[in-house]
């Protein structure tokens, strides 16, 4: 089983856009949305939720305020500041570390776990979906990440498929980086905006840093011919290869409100440019079939390794 | 006065209505809370001087003290800490800074030394607007510290506008927590309809007064306005989806200095900001 993250490091390049084309194209493949705090893919692929489960983050202190001196010794020693001037505690601030617990001389500190958002294993048109919620404000949206990733490799094993799509998180951050962590292959969205490329550099930088296999996909590349040169050269330079270029296209929004992926979009539409938009992404895909083709399999990697040490 | 520029989804000009909004008032502060992908100097182009490295405590296990009672591996909350028979490791990627380890330690063997997360980093000299962001280093998870730590150069007796990042996790709530006002910026599309109202929920739950700001409006989708007509959300500033603006945002120029008609609008939004923020005041009196 492998697995591909698309990320992008800005936000709106298209990630979820082409992610969803890509489901559509993919003949054996799970979907797992890992944009967890603003997850849009279900507005397409409309998930039918076939299991939900309570998902638990960190836990968070309360102070009982019968046993409570204030002795002030847990404001003192919260490096997060999330004790206020009335001993209570701020469900925001607190990190769960728990320091409070043991700093307590009167034993008032307790810590009560937190549902923070659902899991779902799920079922659509193309296929299996992991997915997730998250609560607002929440801490742990890397640890959900993991969560739906972890779900999508059940729903793969349980369905025989041999392929993980996984729709990531813009940022370089937790929720970032542990959806690249472990991957086969991540494929990045572009814009040739200087934001766009500020941030494709840094997610680069992010992808060397945890030596995963890239490749880049510019998107509106039109926009600023530009600066598509410059990403181009510079990916050459670091020998990452750029798989496509698409042009701008009122498509996407178009497709977006017809709760549709760009490939089911274009069966019913009659226009030129926009049927040879589609063919750009399904030549796209293909180019990333091949290539995760020829990279070798982690998982059947490691199971060989395991048989080889019992 | 404290004004947070936030949105549930990505790309839907934060950076955009923060730099415009900026430019179009004088004697404000603008910081740049995106601190995984900071994009506001790109169209700046300040020269930046560092003013503070962000760190965060980590452990320094000496193992000769150590009795590997597994006291600190079992409390570790973030799993950065790890027993083996003969000595304990550490895993500073995991590590969150909270020094439960060294107040347990019963043998005394773990002092504190600090790891780097990013930098604070502000314009050179007299700049208008007065900026600061911060920069956290790659394949590193402590975004909020590092916003937290740009957060103490805001000067309460100044505007100060704030580029937040996108989503609705901790980072978010670390830009957006103890503000005055919050812009949310959406789009005219279903996507950013969804986020639109997720980020609503937020602003909500943290009782943040806010209006909403639609970029690239009139591409097709209505609903975020019907919406905020029938929740009572005012919107502030529309902008629409228009060939120019975008064209000069892939070339890094805020659009007010080439479409000077704009600065008007922006002031317009402020005042509109101002007057909403009074009317709650009265209510609450």
């Amino acid at each position: 089983m492998k697995q591909l993250t698309v990320i992008s490091g800005k936000g709106g390049t298209g990630k979820t856009t082409l992610t969803a084309a890509f489901a559509s194209l993919a003949k054996n493949a799970i979907i797992a949305d890992c944009d967890v705090d603003a997850s849009d893919m279900h507005l397409i692929l409309k998930p039918k939720v076939l299991e939900k489960e309570d998902y638990y983050g960190l836990e968070v202190a309360r102070i009982d305020p019968e046993l409570c001196i204030e002795c002030g010794r847990c404001k003192e020693f919260c490096r997060y500041g999330a004790v206020s001037g009335n001993f209570k505690v701020d469900p925001y601030g607190c990190d769960g570390c728990a320091v409070c617990t043991v700093i307590c001389p009167k034993g008032a500190v307790s810590m009560e776990k937190r549902i923070s958002g659902q899991v779902f294993s799920s079922e659509t048109r193309f296929g299996p979906m992991a997915h997730a919620s998250l609560g607002i404000g929440e801490e742990t949206s890397g640890k959900l990440v993991s969560a739906v990733r972890s779900n999508a490799k059940k729903l793969a094993e349980q369905y025989h498929k041999d392929l993980i799509i996984i729709d990531g998180p813009p940022g370089t951050g937790c929720s970032a980086i542990s959806a690249i962590t472990g991957a086969d292959l991540v494929l990045v969205v572009s814009e040739p905006t200087v934001s766009g490329v500020h941030d494709l550099k840094r997610v680069l930088e992010l992808t060397v840093h945890f030596v995963i296999p890239t490749v880049v996909c510019i998107n509106k590349y039109d926009i600023n011919e530009e600066n598509t040169q410059l990403i181009e050269n510079f990916c050459a330079k670091l020998g990452i290869s750029v798989i496509g270029k698409l042009p701008y296209n009122d498509i996407v929004t178009k497709a977006m409100l017809q709760e549709k992926t760009l490939i089911e979009y274009v069966k019913s539409s009659k226009c030129l440019n926009e049927s040879e938009f589609a063919d750009q992404i399904c030549q796209i895909w293909t180019r990333m079939e091949k290539i995760l083709m020829n990279i070798q399999d982690k998982q059947k990697g490691t199971k060989t390794l395991e048989m080889k040490n019992f | 006065m404290k004004i947070a520029i936030a949105s549930g989804k990505g790309g839907t000009g934060k950076t955009t209505v923060s730099l415009n909004l900026a430019l179009s008032l004088s004697d404000v502060q603008l910081f740049d809370c995106d601190v995984e992908e900071p994009n506001c100097n790109l169209f700046l182009g300040f020269g930046l001087e560092k003013v503070e490295d962000v760190v965060c405590p980590v452990p320094v296990i000496n193992q000769e003290k150590c009795s590997i009672c597994r006291q600190c591996s079992d409390f570790c909350r973030y799993n950065a800490l790890a027993a083996l028979p003969d000595r304990i490791l550490f895993f500073p990627s995991l590590c969150h800074g909270c020094g439960g380890c060294a107040v347990l330690c019963s043998e005394k063997a773990i002092r504190e030394s600090e790891r780097s997360l990013g930098v604070i980093e502000k314009a050179k000299g007299e700049s208008s607007p007065e900026f600061y962001r911060g920069l956290l280093n790659i394949g590193e998870t402590m975004t909020s510290a590092v916003i937290k730590t740009l957060k103490k150069y805001v000067d309460d007796r100044k505007t100060a506008i704030l580029d937040a990042p996108p989503g609705t996790a901790c980072p978010v709530i670390a830009s957006i927590g103890d503000v005055d006002y919050c812009v949310l910026v959406t789009e005219s599309t279903p996507f950013g309809f969804h986020d639109l109202r997720l980020a609503v929920d937020v602003v909500r739950s943290l009782k943040v007064p806010f209006g909403v700001v639609i970029n690239r409006w009139g591409l097709g989708d209505s609903r975020v306005e019907e919406y905020c007509k029938a929740e009572g959300i005012s919107i502030l500033l529309k902008i629409p989806n228009n060939l120019k603006i975008a064209e000069l945002y892939s070339r890094g120029i805020p659009f007010v200095q080439e479409m000077p008609e704009w600065n008007e609008k922006f002031r317009g939004m402020f005042e509109a900001i101002k007057l909403q923020l009074a009317d709650t005041e009265e209510a609450r009196t």
